[in-house]
């Protein structure tokens, strides 16, 4: 039996920004909560998706908002709770087990904060593999499943629970919702059974997470580069060496759009690359050729430490190794590419698999 | 009265410089150096500075009375963080009911500094939205009640934070005059809005370390001042802080966090006014380390990123820095990939252990007395050095400089580049990324000099909602805001200016909140 103890939090949360693709906000608060919640009311038992009976009820547990709110109006600790409760009283049954939404950033650690609260254990498991901007970007949309009923939940006890037609609607009447509490709020959502689960959830991404942040940990006591080993656990490629040249960024519609060029060096010395994010990195071309696209992870790393630099925190100058990472398969299929392929971020790219991208390339 | 003196006291020197009004150095702000001074510093702090002051009074021979201002960059407040000495027994009031409690105060402070200060604190509440809307009206009877428990407790000093006080300083001043009632008058009370920008725990992190080094560094600052009475000068003292403005005695006492990084600062600001360049690279190169900084306006770049200090998470002003180990006493060795300089070095004992004082280990300045850059020792000691590992030091050094400056720059273009510091003669004349290299006179001394020119500034940040008025309507506002700060400060009206200007658009929600981090600076008021 896997049990998540505090210690497992600081390393969870540096693998959970690599998982993050650029994205996903700043796990620090997340982390400060679930280490705290744990300390507190013991470790959180960790459960294979394969240990969740058919029948049984899980609820994944996030946070939205604005990331500067996040880290300015601290939350009271209750919403999470009641967020999961009230979806759980919705359906009359009480909940299995916790789950996170999104295996990448803030939220891999809010949900088990939920968790430790309510000292249920977390399944091992979540919709993304990586962090993705929108509510219906995940791979519980492909199978149909449901985000409503949704419960929003905010410091003051308010509680907003949504029924609604499509994933879409759940989307623009949450955010109306955390615009209106100042920007941030707890949700609950996306109840599923443990039969959905395992056949959406994209599985063992907390305990990969957890195996990225051990590797980058362990190499800064050694002092050695952790980045082959990431790669290795990740299944990964590098996809470039160099520094920042130059990073565009216009904010339109509440999200952080951008283009990043980088120029090589050591052994991609005369190439270059360039990245497109919108909140996570979307699309990695070298020398003007795609290598790597959505919903392919693409992470930048510091090149010594081996640390993600988020896309707001990508600058000139900095020395980076930019990974790639195989997503979920099942993000691949006709549905999942509908959902968050090349087109619909608006770039005029068909999909193609980071594995056939980069076949016989090499640095 | 048309002097200015400045004192820089660093971790092995005392520098003192004095200034005189020159009109005709238009370029210089209007001053030049008449007198330097450098004395090691003292255990004590204080017989250093007395002995760096006397050093440049004889040199100028001018009468102590004729001195206007005296300025003095200190990391006397940051020492006391990092060593935990002298630290006061701290209670926390944060205004954020019901919202906080999640993540409550002294979250991943260190052990060691907890023991001294203690970890007394009450969430009360209060605090405020993003775009100023109460999150809770402050209850007065409830903040009394914590206010008295907190004594109870023995607390020595307080510290007050509410959500956004960046934005609205109303409940914060509240806690202010509740605890003058509870403390009576003269008891250190510190607010979170006064002290740092937007980020709840850093900001709260920032007034706590600078309520608990209140009271040491209100001793120091008085005893500095009573050195330059006994020489006397009758000057008012001023105390540099991060961003390279000025805090008269009486504010720094108050505030003394905010002198943490002005040591690197005073160099940046100090080789701004040597060069008579605003915008430029500067490499300060010290015995040990070299530090690589922006110069913007002439001002520093500022980090953007949070900054830990004493094992503790902070956001303040602090100039965005790369050091590197390179330095007068770097190590010189030579090995399969070539020359490598530093990272260690022999420090303050390169007196005794550098080849051309008698010593047996091979140092970056004895390369350069070697190459004849510079003349020091004796020079007959390294005259048969290998040309191989001259020219591979010169190499190494050259290409480790180069490397920093292009991590610094925003933008490929060249940038020119000025080098300060002791260390600084080990520099080429030429470097890539770099439009030109100039070592300006009295480069050993900048750091001083960089507290005597030092200006006053005042800064805003919140999170402002440009929906309403329009975002130039707003920006007006934040700027006039701003201005009033500076004057508040002690700046001369007329010579205040916009330094800093930054918006940054709230990301993942599609609201007109827009963050403004505006900074304006004048000179001094006569």
């Amino acid at each position: 039996m896997k049990q998540l103890t505090a210690k497992d939090i600081e390393e969870l949360a540096v693998g959970a920004a690599v998982l993050g693709s650029g994205g996903g906000g700043d796990p620090y608060l997340g982390k400060l909560m679930a280490k705290q919640a744990i300390e507190e009311k013991g470790p959180v038992r960790l459960l294979d998706a394969e240990e969740v009976p058919d029948d049984e009820l899980v609820i994944p547990s996030a946070m939205m908002g604005a990331p500067a709110v996040m880290l300015e109006k601290l939350p009271n600790g209750k919403e999470p709770e009641a967020a999961f409760r009230a979806v759980e009283s919705f359906f009359g049954k009480k909940a299995f087990a916790v789950m996170s939404i999104e295996a990448g950033g803030i939220n891999s650690c809010i949900p088990i904060y939920t968790a430790a609260r309510l000292g249920l254990p977390i399944v091992d498991a979540d919709g993304m593999g990586r962090a993705f901007p929108e509510i219906p970007m995940v791979t519980f949309t492909i199978g149909g499943l449901s985000a409503s009923p949704m419960v929003c939940c905010d410091e003051k006890g308010n509680q907003v629970t949504l029924k609604t037609i499509d994933n879409f609607w759940v989307e623009t009447l949450s955010r109306a919702v955390t615009v209106a509490w100042g920007l941030s709020s707890m949700i609950g959502l996306y109840v599923m059974t443990g039969k959905d689960l395992k056949a959406y959830g994209v599985r063992g991404t907390l305990s990969l997470a957890l195996e990225i942040g051990k590797r980058i940990l362990g190499a800064a006591r050694s002092k050695t580069s952790p980045i082959d080993s990431i790669l290795e656990v990740t299944r990964g490629h590098r996809l470039f060496e160099g520094k920042v040249t130059d990073v565009q960024r216009d904010l339109t519609t509440g999200f952080v759009r951008g283009k990043a060029a980088f120029e090589g060096t050591d052994s991609y010395k005369g190439s270059s690359f360039a990245l497109d994010f919108q909140n996570e990195n979307l699309i990695g071309r070298r020398d003007g050729k795609p290598c790597a696209m959505t919903p392919d992870l693409i992470t930048a790393l510091d090149r010594e430490t081996g640390r993600p630099i988020t896309t707001e925190h990508l600058r000139y100058g900095q020395r980076v190794t930019v990974i790639g990472m195989p997503c979920a398969k099942i993000w691949r299929s006709e549905k999942g590419l509908a959902l968050v392929g090349p087109r619909y971020f608006k770039y005029d790219l068909d999909y193609a698999p980071i594995e056939e991208l980069m076949k016989g390339r090499s640095a | 009265m048309r002097y200015r003196l400045g004192i820089d006291v660093g971790g092995t020197n005392t520098d003192a410089v004095i200034l005189d009004r020159d009109d005709t150095a238009a370029a210089f702000g209007g001053y030049r150096v008449v007198a330097q001074c450098k004395r090691p510093t003292s255990e004590d702090v204080s017989t250093g500075i007395r002995e760096a002051v006397q050093g440049v009074l004889e040199q100028s021979r001018i009468e102590p009375s004729g001195i206007a201002h005296a300025m003095l960059g200190t990391t006397h407040s940051t020492n006391a963080i990092v060593e935990r000495k002298g630290l006061a027994k701290i209670g926390v009031v944060r205004l954020a009911a019901p919202s906080g409690h999640a993540v409550p105060p002294f979250i991943e402070w260190p052990a060691d500094i907890i023991a001294r200060i203690g970890r007394h604190y009450r969430i009360v509440k209060g605090g405020y939205e993003y775009n100023g809307a109460p999150i809770s009206k402050p209850d007065k009877d409830e903040i009394r009640g914590a206010l008295d428990s907190l004594k109870k407790e023995g607390i020595e000093a307080l510290a007050v934070s509410c959500v956004f006080a960046p934005v609205n300083d109303e409940q914060e001043n509240l806690v202010r005059e509740l605890a003058g009632e509870a403390f009576g008058p003269g008891f250190t009370v510190s607010l979170s809005g006064e002290i740092g920008s937007i980020g709840m725990l850093e900001r709260e992190n920032a007034t706590i370390l600078n309520a608990a080094i209140s009271k040491i560094a209100s001793t120091a600052y008085r005893s500095f001042q009573d050195v330059l009475r006994h020489h006397g000068i009758s000057a008012d003292l001023f105390i540099t802080q991060n961003d390279g403005t000025l805090m008269a005695v009486d504010y720094a006492c108050r505030y003394p966090v905010f002198t943490i990084a002005s040591g690197p600062t005073n160099s940046l600001r100090g080789a701004s006014f040597l060069s008579g360049i605003s915008d430029a690279v500067v490499i300060d190169v010290g015995g040990t380390t070299t530090d690589v900084g922006i110069l913007r306006k002439g001002f520093p770049r500022e980090s953007a990123t949070a900054v830990e200090i004493g094992g503790v998470r902070t956001n303040f002003r602090m100039p965005d820095l790369i050091s590197i180990g390179l330095g007068g006493g770097s190590l010189v060795r030579e090995g399969e990939g070539g020359v490598s300089v530093g990272p260690d070095s022999v420090g303050y004992r390169i007196t005794k252990e550098a080849l051309i004082f008698g010593g047996k280990t091979l140092t970056a300045t004895d390369v350069a007395v070697s190459a004849g850059m510079y003349e020091l020792g004796d020079a007959g000691k390294v005259s048969r050095l290998d040309k191989r590992i001259v020219e591979g030091t010169r190499e190494r050094i050259r290409l480790m400089v180069e490397e920093v400056i292009d991590r610094m720059k925003t933008t490929s273009e060249d940038m020119p580049v000025v080098t300060v510091g002791g260390g600084s003669i080990l520099l080429p004349e030429k470097l890539k990324g770099a439009s030109g290299v100039v070592r300006p006179k009295h480069f050993d001394v900048a750091n001083a000099i960089g507290a005597a020119i030092s200006q006053v500034s005042g800064s805003v940040d919140g999170v402002f909602d440009v929906a309403g008025k329009g975002r130039d309507r707003v920006i007006e506002e934040v700027k006039a805001a701003a201005k009033a700060e500076a004057v508040k400060a002690g700046a001369d009206e007329g010579s205040v200016e916009i330094v800093e200007l930054e918006e940054i658009p709230l990301a993942y929600l599609p609201s007109n909140a827009v963050r403004f981090r505006v900074k304006a600076a004048g000179t001094l008021k006569k």
